[in-house]
């Protein structure tokens, strides 16, 4: 081959290789719950929770038969609000939908960002989990309670380590937990991590006196011994773990990790029940209870309006927490 | 049942034919996405995943592991043919690869780092299926105070790599460490550099930083030159290695692994600092150390089988510990909840089938790799026959949609030209560029470790020296320093 026709030709293989898969555009008659043409915008990295979350829901929603063809892309940045921005800015677009969580509510706050949740709309709340704390199998700590009475007397000698950033679930987790022991949360030695995999290593090696991140990454870790499990946050105990919820501790303070979803705001009437409804038929949908299970997610339904007073309290809860830190 | 009977097993299960397709189908995808800038395996594999929700957990992840290793393969391509490198671990690639390149060298340079890469990951998944839970078992105990030591190093390193004027050279890593600086602050959420910029708060890829500061920059200077240029094309050498260049190369691919295996197996390891150690390491060992910089072959070499052993290194911590130490990890990790497996210490017990296969096709893959890209060198080494103007018009467009690839903003693309015209502005004033896109990858990595190791110790200096391990390299480094003004003393 000719030089000369090689670039274009390589180009043109590229271009007929890649771009079909970039652009597909969903079709289909408008019946029933299908929106033809929605998108689901993911506002962090592939892989990241939120992507996990919209791409399971995308595809659940598909083999149930509620949509056609859903597109889920990805437009990370800034913990989430960089999406937010957009979203809030395609106002009346009955076409989009956002997937977020507690720690959009977080970075919203740390980015001082131009756009709130309270700008956009709240289609439902799906999902939740709850934070646990964990110690190394060599720590001295047996039960919460010991553990709590050594970070009650001197909170800067035990550093405790999370995976998210300043004003992530992570973080709030254990300032929450602070402020309910009567622990001024400044002085709280927080320890961030670049994720729940880095803070593991951290943990199982002793770096920190304890972790505070999702059950994800150490259900293993836990059921092999190498980690101790001292509490987990949520309601409720998880099933299979003999660990106390915060609760039972003494510690009177629930926490968990929820995700969502969101539409832009300006919608008619009808554009938002549709959205509604089919986020409703998709948390009945077998595929989605299937979908739960295998991910270790709890279900957290709560349609629109309610979502929307929900997601105002948690936003009045994370302010609190990040004001008293003095950000 | 000792590991290499496990491991019989593994090519029992991975030489099935459908597998074998998986993995071919891996290693192509693979090395089609390394090429292209921006679109890295992570973002792959993540597209991939819903795909593959139909197929066997086996089957998923041969394939997956095979667009891991290949784009590791294919990534070094764009870096030395273009000066674009496509990910962050073939910045390193670029240094001595595209002066190779240029001077008619481009296939060798090319078969060196697909050689580089093949004894790397060779080497590397030796190493897996030997010492995977010791080497997890010490993975965990390296904390901050021995990263930042590590780093600290690494810095003492750097000033090998500064350059014939040492103002100069600082100057580059100022630049480098300030890009590095940009975004919001880890620790306390406080923005920095930002200007209010949402689009700024997460910091600036290293991806767009190399290809701005090399292809842009190049570009940039080679228009303003153009016409005072000769505008020959580049000539076109021989198409193999030579006995002399092999004579040369061995060394580096054998090197390469015991650098970049270690830190690709711990928590906060990465590609990009092995193979920035493993380029230091062999410009200091070289018997040609002037070439260095003009287009020296162990400099694709050396880091390049760095890279490969990494990759390697990080799938012990993920299969032993469920640690993922790299973006790619990560996502398989995910894969592995979707298809209701648990990562960590029991994977090895609860699914042998899988992890074996898996192994045993990550041998085959680089197998089929290697026999893919070596016939292939020459072929792409040809593109650099196309004239100057349409050639680095070419590199102008790829760069651009590689920086929009990252992260799909139109800003990257404005912060692509901008570090451009810095990049231009060096070259103007005889400026390194090593030392930035260095300062650029270590400086943020150093300030985090650093600054957690403080925080641990709540405040206390004593947490920076608090480890065996730590002490161990600053004593090392005291010594590196001391040593030539010992001998001075001495005469």
């Amino acid at each position: 081959m000719r030089p000369r026709t090689l670039l274009p030709s390589l180009t043109a293989l590229a271009a007929t290789l890649l771009i079909p898969p970039l652009l597909t555009t969903s079709s289909g008659a408008e019946t029933g719950t299908n929106i033809p043409g929605l998108r689901f915008m993911v506002p962090n990295t592939p892989g990241g929770g939120y992507d996990i979350t919209a791409r399971t829901a995308a595809k659940n929603a598909e083999d149930a038969g509620l949509v056609h063809n859903i597109e889920v892309f990805n437009l990370p940045g800034a913990g989430g609000t960089v999406g937010l921005s957009r979203l809030v800015s395609e106002r009346g677009n009955g076409k989009l939908a956002m997937s977020m969580g507690l720690g959009v509510v977080g970075a919203v706050h740390t980015n001082h960002a131009p756009s709130t949740l309270a700008d956009a709309t709240p289609v439902a709340r799906l999902t939740e989990e709850p934070d646990i704390v964990v110690v190394p199998k060599k720590s001295r700590y047996r039960t919460f309670a010991q553990l709590l009475a050594d970070w009650r007397k001197d909170p800067g000698s035990l550093p405790v380590g999370g995976g998210s950033s300043a004003g992530g679930p992570d973080h709030l987790a254990p300032m929450l937990m602070a402020r309910a022991a009567g622990i001024a949360p400044r002085s709280v030695n927080y320890v961030p991590y670049d994720g729940g995999g880095e803070l593991l290593a951290s943990v199982l090696g002793g770096k920190v006196a304890f972790g505070v991140s999702g059950l994800g990454e150490y259900r293993d870790q836990i059921e092999s011994g190498e980690l101790r499990l001292l509490a987990v946050t949520g309601k409720e105990r998880v099933r299979g773990f003999p660990a106390p919820t915060l609760r039972e501790a003494g510690l009177d303070v629930e926490f968990t990790n929820w995700r969502g979803v969101m539409a832009p705001p300006g919608l008619s009437e009808s554009e938002r029940t549709r959205l509604e409804r089919l986020v409703r038929e998709l948390r009945g949908s077998p595929q989605w209870r299937e979908s739960l299970r295998r991910n270790g997610w709890d279900d957290a339904y709560l349609p629109g309006a309610r979502y929307g007073r929900f997601l105002a309290r948690e936003d009045q809860r994370v302010a609190t927490v990040l004001k008293e830190l003095g950000r | 049942m000792g590991s290499f009977g496990s491991l019989l097993d593994g090519f029992g299960t991975a030489l099935s034919p459908l597998n074998l397709m998986w993995a071919a189908l891996g290693v192509l995808l693979g090395t089609a996405i390394g090429v292209l800038p921006g679109i890295g395996p992570a973002m792959a594999v993540a597209l991939l995943l819903p795909v593959t929700y139909g197929l066997d957990p086996t089957a998923a992840f041969i394939m997956f592991a095979g667009i891991y290793y290949g784009g590791m393969f294919g990534g070094s391509t764009t870096s030395i043919l273009l000066n674009t490198p496509g990910e962050s671990a073939a910045v390193i690639a670029a240094i001595e690869g595209n002066p190779m390149a240029k001077s008619g060298r481009g296939s060798q340079a090319l078969a060196a780092a697909a050689i580089g890469h093949f004894a790397g990951g060779m080497i590397g998944t030796v190493l897996l299926v030997l010492l995977a839970p010791t080497v997890a078992k010490l993975a965990v105990d390296i904390g901050a105070p021995d990263y930042f030591a590590i780093m600290v190093l690494a810095f003492v390193a750097v000033t090998s790599v500064l350059g014939a004027s040492r103002v100069r050279g600082f100057a580059s890593l100022l630049i480098g460490l300030t890009l590095g600086l940009v975004g919001l602050d880890q620790m306390t959420g406080q923005q920095r550099l930002t200007f209010g910029s949402l689009q700024l708060a997460d910091g600036i890829d290293v991806v767009i930083v190399a290809v701005g500061l090399f292809a842009i920059g190049e570009a940039l200077w080679v228009a303003a030159h153009l016409r005072r240029g000769s505008g020959t094309a580049v000539p076109v050498g021989r198409p193999w290695l030579g006995r002399a260049e092999l004579r040369r190369t061995w060394k580096p691919w054998l090197r390469g692994p015991l650098i970049g295996f270690p830190f690709g197996a711990i928590p906060a390891g990465g590609a990009e600092i092995p193979t920035f150690l493993s380029y230091v390491t062999e410009k200091r060992l070289s018997r040609h150390r002037k070439e260095f910089g003009k287009g020296a072959i162990e400099g694709v070499a050396g880091p390049e089988s760095a890279a490969s052993a990494s990759a390697a290194g990080t799938l012990v911590a993920m299969l032993t510990l469920g640690l993922p130490t790299t973006a790619v990890a990560a996502v398989m990790l995910a894969a592995f909840q979707q298809y209701g497996i648990q990562p960590g210490p029991l994977l090895f017990e609860r699914e042998p089938d899988l992890v074996w296969g898996l192994i045993a096709s990550l041998f085959i893959g680089m197998v089929m790799l290697l026999v893919l890209n070596l016939p292939l060198a020459p072929v792409w080494a040809r593109l650099l026959r196309i004239p100057r103007p349409y050639l680095y018009a070419g590199i102008l467009f790829f760069a651009a949609v590689g920086a929009y690839a990252v992260g799909g903003e139109p800003v990257d693309v404005v912060i692509l030209l901008l570090i451009g015209l810095v990049g231009l502005m060096m070259r103007r004033y005889g400026l390194p560029v090593l030392p930035a896109i260095i300062g650029a990858i270590l400086g943020p990595a150093a300030e985090q470790q650093l600054r957690r190791a403080l925080q641990i110790s709540d405040g206390s200096l004593t947490g920076l020296v608090n480890t065996p391990f730590s002490v161990t390299v600053y004593g090392v480094m005291a010594l590196l320093l001391a040593w030539p003004l010992l001998r001075r003393l001495r005469r």
